[in-house]
């Protein structure tokens, strides 16, 4: 639940189907005259993967970063239509958008971690949410670092600075540092693009595992990559989503005959 | 001319000038040094300076300079970081950021005579202070604020987008993560800026002849209460700094060793500030790593 200083009108009409837990409704995202996204709906099921593929610059990271309002950074842009997450409006000028961060998490396409400690780059969000107990920190920073797979291998030295760790690790790190705030949904963009192979199947091996508890959005450029671990794709051309369903099906069978030439390497 | 022996040129072009700063700088210093250090000595140091007689000391004046540069930072740091913080995170581009760009950076190519007459006009006169610390700290803070706001607004915005990103996408409130992410990775640069105005302060002299004038009263080092006559402490109380004492004895003093206690105060203000330079550093580092963790 998204506990805001300011109460939320949720919406009683249009009840949701029971699975899915964000709706984007006629999504417009603008940057000054220029359009990013033009007019996406799109259904996220809870607990899968949605995989959001497209060529550089069709609008897929934007609209990743529009649902947890990273997009409010960037003084240009402007937002039309509905991004509904359990009943709530986010684009709603009263949201909290702390709140909704803190319960939609999200990590970049390089490993950004905090200049601090391993310990620390957990524990800060944590101590900010109140939690100051050593004790209950030490378990929550366990908790997360284990979730990201990543304890075994910093558990020894937890107070070495986070830039002492290889890409992959940082990148886990940042995803155990978004776990530790019990979010609901995770979006990822292109969080393996600046891995070598090996982390990179690290991370997807955690993001599989993820999915038990919890509902993420990847926006990824390596189609192998949407292939493997998806449940489902959106395929995104200059702001529109062009096509959207089961990964397998997309794949597979493509529709539209511009999924097909994306997907087989003709452009993008 | 080959692009060959372009290149070698411009290597033994620069070469020659850094060799040409470097004996530049090292004659200064061993001038100041040689002249100096022989009348460097623990009396120089703890004695009161005369005004007639020989053998004065520098002690009120020495520690009037660090007291100053004390009481200037704990105006200027503070106030200068918040003016960085709201150039690089709170302005919105536009005429009237740009404006209040101009006018601090019209503040910082002010001549520090100006200020000091300024300083007179505004913290002697108009509030009745007469010359006094504080009136000499506000009057150096003026001209120190300026080189604080651009230093820090250029640390803040050095420090990598992603951070901020990360710590807004953890749900940390804009104020928190300036205070807990930002400020933190940006704190060497602000100290560097720290530093350079520290030595500023320390060697100034033009804008305290005005503001704390050229005479310090009796003072009595055992008398800590910072609202006492006699108190160093005292913010309400002439100063004469060392700076200022070198100008005052070369230019009227009439005691007979004139020559000896301008060099030796002068040798005393340059370690005084290359001496305040590492500590501000080695304290620094020691910050950081805490701030980092970084072991290096």
């Amino acid at each position: 639940m998204i506990t805001a200083e300011k109460p939320l009108q949720r919406k009683q009409s249009d009840p949701q189907p029971a699975s899915s837990i964000i709706e984007t409704r006629h999504l417009i995202i603008s940057y000054g005259p220029t359009v990013a996204v033009d007019n996406v709906s799109l259904l996220f099921r809870k607990n899968s993967i949605t995989a959001l593929i497209g060529p550089s610059g069709c609008g897929k990271s934007t609209f990743l970063r529009s649902i947890n309002r990273m997009n409010d950074i960037i003084p240009s842009a402007r937002y039309e239509g509905d991004i509904i997450y359990e009943d709530v409006n986010l684009l709603d000028k009263n949201i909290d958008v702390t709140a909704l961060r803190k319960e939609i998490g999200m990590v970049f396409q390089k490993p950004n971690p905090f200049a601090k400690s391993i310990y620390n780059n957990i524990a800060h969000a944590l101590k900010f949410y109140n939690i100051k107990k050593k004790k209950k920190l030490d378990e929550l920073v366990e908790d997360s670092l284990r979730k990201a797979a990543l304890w075994d291998e910093v558990k020894d030295r937890l107070h070495d600075s986070a830039y002492s760790l290889s890409g992959g690790q940082q990148q886990r790190l940042c995803i155990a540092r978004t776990l530790a705030m019990k979010p609901n949904v995770i979006l990822l963009d292109e969080p393996s693009s600046a891995l070598d192979p090996i982390a990179n199947a690290k991370i997807e091996e955690l993001i599989i595992q993820l999915k038990k508890h919890y509902t993420i959005i990847i926006v990824t450029h390596n189609m192998q990559q949407a292939s493997r671990i998806s449940d489902e794709t959106a395929f995104f051309l200059n702001g529109h989503v062009i096509e959207h369903g089961e990964t397998n099906q997309l794949f597979m069978n493509p529709v539209q005959k511009e999924t097909e030439a994306y997907i087989s390497g003709k452009f993008g | 001319m080959n692009s060959k022996l372009a290149d070698k040129m411009a290597t033994g072009v620069f070469v020659l000038i850094a060799l040409i700063f470097i004996s530049l700088l090292t004659a200064l210093f061993s001038y100041i040094l040689m002249r100096g250090l022989p009348v460097i000595s623990w009396d120089f140091l703890t004695e009161a300076s005369s005004v007639v007689r020989e053998g004065g000391g520098i002690r009120d004046q020495l520690f009037n300079s660090f007291y100053i540069l004390f009481v200037t930072l704990v105006i200027t740091v503070p106030l200068g970081v918040a003016g960085g913080i709201y150039l690089a995170e709170y302005a919105k581009p536009g005429k009237i950021t740009n404006f209040i760009r101009t006018c601090i950076e019209m503040l910082a190519s002010l001549p520090s005579i100006v200020v000091g007459m300024f300083g007179l006009l505004l913290f002697v006169n108009l509030t009745g202070w007469g010359y006094s610390i504080i009136g000499g700290a506000l009057a150096l803070t003026m001209f120190n604020i300026p080189v604080m706001v651009r230093v820090t607004e250029d640390a803040i915005r050095s420090v990598p987008a992603d951070q901020k990103q990360a710590s807004l996408a953890l749900g940390m409130t804009k104020w928190h993560t300036i205070k807990t992410v930002i400020l933190p990775s940006a704190f060497p640069g602000i100290l560097t800026g720290t530093i350079l105005a520290s030595g500023r302060i320390f060697g100034e002299a033009a804008a305290l002849l005005f503001t704390v004038g050229l005479s310090t009263p009796e003072l009595d080092y055992t008398n800590w209460n910072p609202f006492a006559e006699t108190s160093p402490l005292n913010l309400f109380r002439p100063a004469e700094t060392l700076a200022v004492h070198i100008w005052a004895v070369n230019t009227n003093g009439i005691m007979p060793d004139v020559t000896e206690i301008a060099a030796g105060a002068s040798a005393v203000l340059v370690l005084s500030i290359l001496l305040f330079n590492l500590l501000a550093r080695f304290v620094g580092k020691i910050i950081e790593q805490k701030l980092t963790a970084n072991k290096k």
